[in-house]
């Protein structure tokens, strides 16, 4: 096993690298100049220059991005312009808002989604089936974001079930962190669910079909105990290596939706830098949830090795 | 088993097999409830966005301050916006640009894909290097890398485009250089190279045509998907421009006023729901026909 994460992490090293070098593609090999647009309108060439220079946006691209890779080895992710503050540091005071939002739409999607997958293969072409590939199909036509405006109208503003907006720290008060929470993690999930449903279903039905479950049913066992000890197990593997994906679409969805319910997340942090135009923010958060979504990716697979020996001894 | 039952059909005199293989395929398809349900609606959608002109009578850029937040009623169909804009003009003239962002940038993804699969599957000294750029891109979602690109590009309706078809290409990518490296093995390519047949005729004629069944399975969920983004990224604020009406900077409009004046946002929504539904289905039914075992993701 330490092996195994020695060989992914050693894995990972050229992947995050390709990361950092497209990051800093972005922001350079596109048409517009930052400096004319960081300068503003007004601004005369002495001072355009002089932003130009302040960026390093003077210097040879290649010299750039060497600077850029070096910087980053070092753990400098750049400088905010907006907030006069590392963007690293901007970025590791917002995770815990986003990460709560994405951890809370995880743990409402997981076990939704696999119950409701299990349900819809256990009881195939039935209107449960329908009902949950209704609700798949529903998640991935619908918007996000407008669900959530509408879920604000009704829960927030005409039931006042739940704050219509803003984020209180777990460390605060743990009942209000959740009060904040529900909504919009219940609004992230419910677009994940479906899709988890769906997978988990039709990897049940693959596992359904399997000898050994034939074999089991046959000598007696009921479907209860054949689905939950048998079946459910192979199932399982499956889910894991989706969840890795879901936890990075919750944290890619929580973008737009912390905008709605005003959560002072990363992603509101990425959308506000974008309006004012602070590239260095917007560089150095994609590329942190770059490096974050690699990390995720990782874990699913050492996770996927302790419960699957099989990929372990490889 | 017989030889006699086992040997294969006589061959239609009239028809080529690839044409008999055609009609096959479009009878199944038509044979397939989602697909004929989707595809209504899709239909229905993209006559109403070409009729638009016929269907109302105002611009819909077109203000009266008189109307401002009029509830929907007969003269007023969805009701009227902040300006007393008429809404049902803009969602029918908005599904113009929504539609052609989603179709746009699924058929550029689908040719940039097709691009970077065929050259990873036929060049593989280029694979691991591409592959590895891919996989880097992968690792964002799709909504993020289209946000981080339409951010360096601007907010206009072909950086939009662009965004997304980027955005999606890695996924395309993947799928066509699945199906290639799966073809270029097959006898029939052998076969072709034997023939004297050249590398970029063999990739043209051979190999791609042969991938196209994953490759428009996924044109659809991708066409799909960017009519969401589209959405999302209108309401980041770095959507197509106002005031010209997408489906998404209506909603954007209509957030602030969206519990006086619900309407604003309600119906764009649903239009954008309902197509993303249709093209869904629509791309249910190819699957299900044409590659059932295809996985996409967003």
């Amino acid at each position: 096993m330490a092996r195994l994460i020695a060989f992914r992490i050693a894995q990972a090293i050229p992947v995050m690298f390709v990361v950092a070098v497209l990051t800093f593609l972005l922001m350079h090999l596109l048409p517009g100049d930052p400096a004319t647009i960081i300068a503003g309108d007004m601004a005369d060439q002495a001072a355009i220059a002089q932003v130009r220079h302040d960026l390093g946006l003077d210097r040879p691209v290649a010299m750039q991005l060497w600077l850029w890779v070096a910087n980053l080895a070092q753990g400098d992710f750049g400088t905010s312009l907006m907030l006069n503050q590392p963007v690293a540091e901007a970025v590791l005071e917002r995770l815990p808002v986003t990460g709560s939002l994405a951890v809370v739409a995880f743990l409402i999607t997981i076990p939704t989604g696999i119950v409701l997958g299990v349900i819809a293969a256990v009881w195939r072409d039935t209107w449960a089936d329908t009902a949950v590939m209704l609700l798949a199909l529903i998640g991935v036509s619908v918007p996000n974001f407008w669900i959530a405006i509408l879920s604000v109208i009704l829960f927030s503003v005409t039931l006042g079930w739940f704050p219509s907006s803003g984020y209180v720290p777990l460390q605060d008060d743990f009942g209000r962190w959740l009060a904040s929470l529900i909504q919009p993690a219940v609004v992230l999930a419910l677009f994940q669910i479906g899709y988890l449903a769906r997978m988990t279903r039709s990897a049940m039905l693959d596992v359904l079909d399997q000898d050994y479950i034939r074999t089991a049913r046959a000598k007696g066992v009921s479907i209860t105990i054949t689905v939950a000890k048998h079946a459910f197990r192979n199932t399982l593997m499956q889910v894991v290596t989706v969840s890795g994906y879901i936890l990075s679409l919750l944290i890619g969805g929580s973008v737009v939706i912390e905008q709605i319910f005003a959560m002072p997340g990363i992603g509101r942090l990425l959308v506000q830098a974008i309006m004012a135009r602070d590239y260095p923010v917007v560089q150095g958060t994609m590329l942190m949830l770059g490096f974050a979504f690699v990390f995720i990716n990782i874990l699913i697979d050492l996770i996927y090795a302790y419960v699957d020996p099989r990929v372990r001894y490889d | 088993m017989t030889d006699r039952l086992a040997s294969p059909a006589e061959p239609q005199p009239v028809l080529s097999p690839g044409a008999t293989r055609r009609r096959i395929l479009m009878r199944r398809l038509w044979r397939h409830r989602s697909f004929r349900i989707g595809g209504g609606i899709v239909l229905a959608i993209a006559l109403l966005a070409l009729a638009a002109p016929l269907l109302t009578s105002t611009e819909p850029t077109q203000m009266n301050l008189r109307a401002r937040f009029a509830p929907p009623s007969a003269e007023y169909l969805f009701g009227a916006d902040n300006f007393g804009r008429d809404i049902f003009t803009r969602v029918l003239y908005g599904a113009r640009i929504s539609l052609w962002i989603g179709c746009a940038s699924a058929l550029l993804a689908a040719a940039g894909g097709a691009m970077v699969g065929m050259v990873s599957a036929w060049f593989r000294p280029l694979d691991g290097v591409i592959m590895r750029i891919m996989d880097a891109l992968l690792a964002f979602p799709a909504i993020l890398l289209a946000i981080g690109i339409n951010a360096a590009l601007g907010p206009q309706v072909t950086s939009v485009i662009i965004a997304l078809a980027f955005a999606y290409i890695p996924r395309m990518a993947r799928i066509v250089r699945a199906a290639a490296l799966v073809v270029r093995e097959l006898d029939y390519v052998d076969a072709a190279r034997v023939s004297g047949a050249g590398g970029a005729r063999i990739i043209f004629r051979h190999i791609l045509p042969n991938c196209m069944a994953p490759l428009l399975v996924s044109v659809t969920f991708v066409f799909a998907y960017a009519i969401l983004a589209e959405a999302a990224l209108s309401f980041l604020g770095i959507g197509p421009p106002p005031p010209d009406p997408s489906w998404g900077n209506i909603i954007a409009e209509g957030r602030d006023y969206s519990v006086q004046a619900w309407w604003i946002m309600l119906f764009p929504g649903l239009a954008i729901s309902f197509s993303a539904l249709g093209i869904n289905l629509l791309g249910d039914g190819l699957r299900d026909v044409l590659d059932p075992r295809l996985k996409v993701e967003a």
